[in-house]
């Protein structure tokens, strides 16, 4: 009965949806604000409903009803509770009820924080956002209803869900990178409504920049997540793989941060107008992309959904009339938006470009990557493969132009800036990465080392170039705790995020180039030496857990005589899947983790293979990624987007 | 700006559905078809382990093989890295391995640090032999009969189920296990 509801209450949202794509669109075309009004209480009608659905999901996982489909295959009985709930989306058809939940999630908030927005602009994002949530909850009904039954006879227990992803990354991370997928449809929506209504001035940027920036906070979040959940997940401290999957997130955040450049542009300056409505475009088509490639077995990959060509037809279909809709409402639209103002040659206008031209480079990087194999193959070159070396070796340069650019841009100014001014900025910076970048490698390792220098120095540099920056404002500034005040939490929260660039880079760089790693047979009293740390093996003993059986290791970490930590990895053996999971034990630190994993048992007298992992900096590449999305939220909060905007409008 | 400029990436996009929609219609999965029974294509490739030893067809007819593409670089290897310890050591069939697009100081030093399941090492440095076999990625794993002739591909890891599968498939065959 309740999985019927769900199914239901799914049919009604739809229908909503419906509504909401044509009535509030409709009214603003034609300038009846009684149909505009709509908009608001459709949202709230659609959310409404698809909270009904996704609960009554929930629902049939925490009772255990594996009538239906969805549930026999993504659970069992004695899953822990934690994971019966987040095995909602441990599968394609959840996954995809999430995405549309969460749609409706960002819709609801629109139509509750955008008092201000006049009612045609609301109506009309309001209304694009109801176009893609009746494309999506279709694709729901039609190809994956995570509510379909095995009737009459049905399994007595389910098929437990992958072991994988029975872990605390499952409960966080989809949904918080969906919220940056989906998020960004809200700039979507809205470059889509000022092409509709031709008007794309400073208020408009206004309104879309903290959806977009908090948007792209969550996906640079979900994305941090994922590297660490597959850090220590998949046992062997690999940290990001290159997979279709993970690209398919990365495309996105990357023009995601083009985008919320440019937005600063068109906002400060009324200029790239028709550049950002391309990049809020191309930011949710890939996350659209994302999806089709993730779910319809066009590519392999570690992610892989359960493939289906009827779903892939269904998305592609999709795709074509969101993306080829909106690129030619583009072509023929963009014209009618015109620049406000005029920059020169060196100006912080045109270094902005040249950094948004880099993010856009890397993410066409990644995209063809992504795609390459799939072009050849529908060429009939045959099936080949592209490996990470191609990624490292494109995105190496191009991360460290950026990087070097970035730095650049804080300190020009708008309109037109002197080569004398920038020098004064920058000699100072230039000359601190580069002797940090010099001396780092003698005395953190044992030499000096190319990647080592590219990296710091390029790190410091951002950094420094950004406390350059910073100290600059104080400059005519009474008093220090005052300007403090005065500065926007959009300063800050840029100031932040750019420090989170340098953080992440340092973290790649350092454990990249000085991890290393051992892979030992260990007997009962055997030790073993890496990077100074002493490891000896105290035997494996078998335990048990809810739905696992596992033999676990003990090893006593010493360094220099002194106790350092116990860790325990496991060697888990999942019942139902009858599968095998190696589960790391960590001691995670800010300047080095120390990971051991257990490998197979070698022979008779309890001895085990055992991994051992020394990785320095490595929690700095996701302290890095969690200071860039804080630092997007931080600019949320500035008071400038809560202030009345209609003045706004009348000078716009 | 010319308005013809701003058509640009709609026509980007048409282009690419048009792949994505050929895409649908591949299964990245299978084989492709001018490879089913039919021999394993002639090579000539140096040894991994041996570098100075060159290793062709004849090193893999007479018995049915279990013919294995990896590489350090592909982390689903490393996942699959223990069954495969586990089935050289509980089965009779060889496994060959057919080392994909790597560098031999790497790939050495993998062998030594899991564990060598392999009866030998093809080191295909340029992935010249996995463009003749099809490889579309690493994992992927090949059955070949006595003749040479491939039986059977299965792409991605081989977990213990599809380890009863193949063996299957190798009694099929004939050889003892």
């Amino acid at each position: 009965m309740i999985p019927e509801l769900g199914e239901f209450a799914l049919i009604l949202a739809l229908g909503f949806s419906l509504i909401l794509a044509v009535i509030p669109l409709y009214g603003a075309a034609s300038l009846n604000s009684l149909w505009m009004e709509y908009a608001r209480p459709l949202a709230k009608a659609q959310f409404t409903f698809m909270l009904i659905s996704f609960i009554c999901l929930g629902y049939a996982f925490a009772v255990d009803d594996f009538s239906v489909q969805y549930v026999a295959n993504h659970s069992n009985s004695q899953l822990p509770m934690q994971f019966k709930l987040s095995a909602i989306w441990g599968g394609h058809e959840g996954s995809l009820l999430l995405w549309a939940f969460i749609l409706s999630g960002w819709t609801l908030a629109v139509s509750l924080f955008s008092r201000d927005l006049p009612l045609d602009m609301l109506a009309r994002v309001l209304g694009v956002m109801g176009i893609i949530a009746t494309g999506f909850i279709s694709f729901l009904l039609w190809t994956s209803s995570p509510f379909l039954r095995y009737l009459p006879r049905f399994p007595a227990d389910g098929a437990d869900l992958n072991p994988l992803l029975q872990d605390f990354g499952l409960i966080v991370h989809p949904p918080m990178l969906y919220m940056g997928y989906v998020g960004f449809s809200v700039a979507f929506s809205f470059a889509i409504a000022a092409l509709l209504s031709g008007r794309l001035d400073a208020a408009w940027a206004r309104w879309s920049r903290p959806w977009t920036n908090i948007a792209w906070a969550f996906l640079g979040a979900g994305i941090t997540l994922g590297s660490w959940w597959a850090y220590y997940e998949l046992g062997w401290g690999g940290w990001w793989f290159w997979d279709p999957v993970e690209n398919a997130s990365l495309m996105p955040w990357l023009v995601g941060t083009a985008l919320l450049h440019s937005l600063a542009v068109t906002e400060k300056r009324g200029v790239f107008k028709s550049w950002t409505l391309l990049l809020a475009i191309f930011a949710f088509s890939l996350s659209l992309l994302g999806t089709f490639l993730v779910r319809s077995g066009v590519l392999t990959s570690v992610h892989a959904f359960a493939s289906d060509p009827e779903r892939g037809f269904f998305i592609l279909v999709l795709l074509l009339l969101t993306i080829g809709g909106s690129l030619t409402l583009y072509a023929f639209k963009a014209p009618s938006v015109k620049s406000e103002s005029s920059f020169g040659w060196l100006s912080r206008e045109m270094l902005l470009l040249i950094n948004n031209v880099f993010l856009v480079v890397m993410a066409v990087t990644v995209l063809l990557g992504t795609l390459y194999p799939l072009l050849i193959d529908a060429l009939g070159g045959g099936k080949i493969s592209v490996g990470p070396p191609y990624f490292n070796a494109l995105f190496v340069p191009i991360m460290s132009l950026l990087a070097l650019s970035m730095g650049v841009s804080g300190a020009s100014r708008w309109r037109q800036t002197t080569v004398v001014g920038m020098k004064q900025q920058l000699l100072m910076p230039a000359i601190i990465s580069v002797v940090v970048g010099v001396i780092f490698p003698f005395t953190y390792g044992d030499g000096f080392n190319f990647r080592v220098f590219l990296g710091i120095t390029i790190s410091t540099w951002v950094i420094a170039t950004a406390l350059q920056e910073f100290k600059g404002k104080f400059r005519n500034a009474d008093s220090m705790m005052t300007k403090l005040g005065q500065l926007s939490p959009s300063y800050y929260g840029m100031v932040l995020a750019h420090i989170g660039v340098a953080v992440t880079a340092i973290g790649i760089t350092l454990v990249s180039v000085y991890s290393e790693e051992r892979d030992m047979r260990m007997a009962l009293g055997d030790k073993v030496e890496l990077a100074g740390y002493q490891f000896e093996f105290k035997g494996a003993k078998r335990v048990k857990g809810a739905n696992f059986t596992a033999d676990e290791g003990t090893i006593v970490v010493t360094l220099d005589g002194e106790s350092v930590v116990t860790l325990h990895p496991q060697k888990r053996h999942y019942n139902v899947k009858r599968s095998m999971m190696t589960e790391a034990s960590i001691d995670a630190g800010l300047f080095r983790d120390l990971y051991l994993a257990m490998g197979e048992p070698l022979g008779d007298d309890g001895a085990w293979a055992v991994r051992v992992h020394y990785k320095p900096y490595v929690r700095w590449l996701w302290l890095g990624g969690l200071l860039m999305s804080l630092g997007g939220i931080l600019t949320v909060f500035d008071k400038r987007y809560r202030r009345k905007s209609t003045n706004e409008v009348a000078h716009a | 700006m010319p308005r013809v400029l701003l058509f640009i990436p709609l026509v980007l996009f048409i282009t690419l559905s048009f792949f994505l929609w050929k895409g649908l219609s591949i299964d990245p999965r299978a084989l492709p078809s001018a490879l089913i029974d039919k021999p394993f294509p002639d090579f000539k490739v140096e040894a991994l382990l041996q570098p100075e030893r060159f290793l062709t067809k004849a090193d893999i007819v007479g018995r049915p093989v279990l013919v294995n593409v990896w590489a350090t670089w592909c982390p689903s290897c490393r996942q699959e890295h223990e069954q495969l310890l586990r089935m050289a050591q509980e089965s009779k069939i060889k496994i060959i391995g057919l080392n994909y697009k790597d560098e031999r100081q790497a790939a050495t030093q993998w062998l030594q640090q899991l564990g060598n399941p392999y009866a030998f090492n093809i080191y295909d440095e340029a992935g010249m032999l996995g463009l003749d076999l099809g490889v579309y990625g690493a994992p992927e794993t090949y059955l070949l009969d006595a003749q040479g002739v491939v039986r059977h591909r299965h792409i991605g890891v081989i977990t213990e189920q599809t380890w009863l599968d193949i063996q299957l498939l190798i009694e099929s065959l004939g050889v003892n296990k």
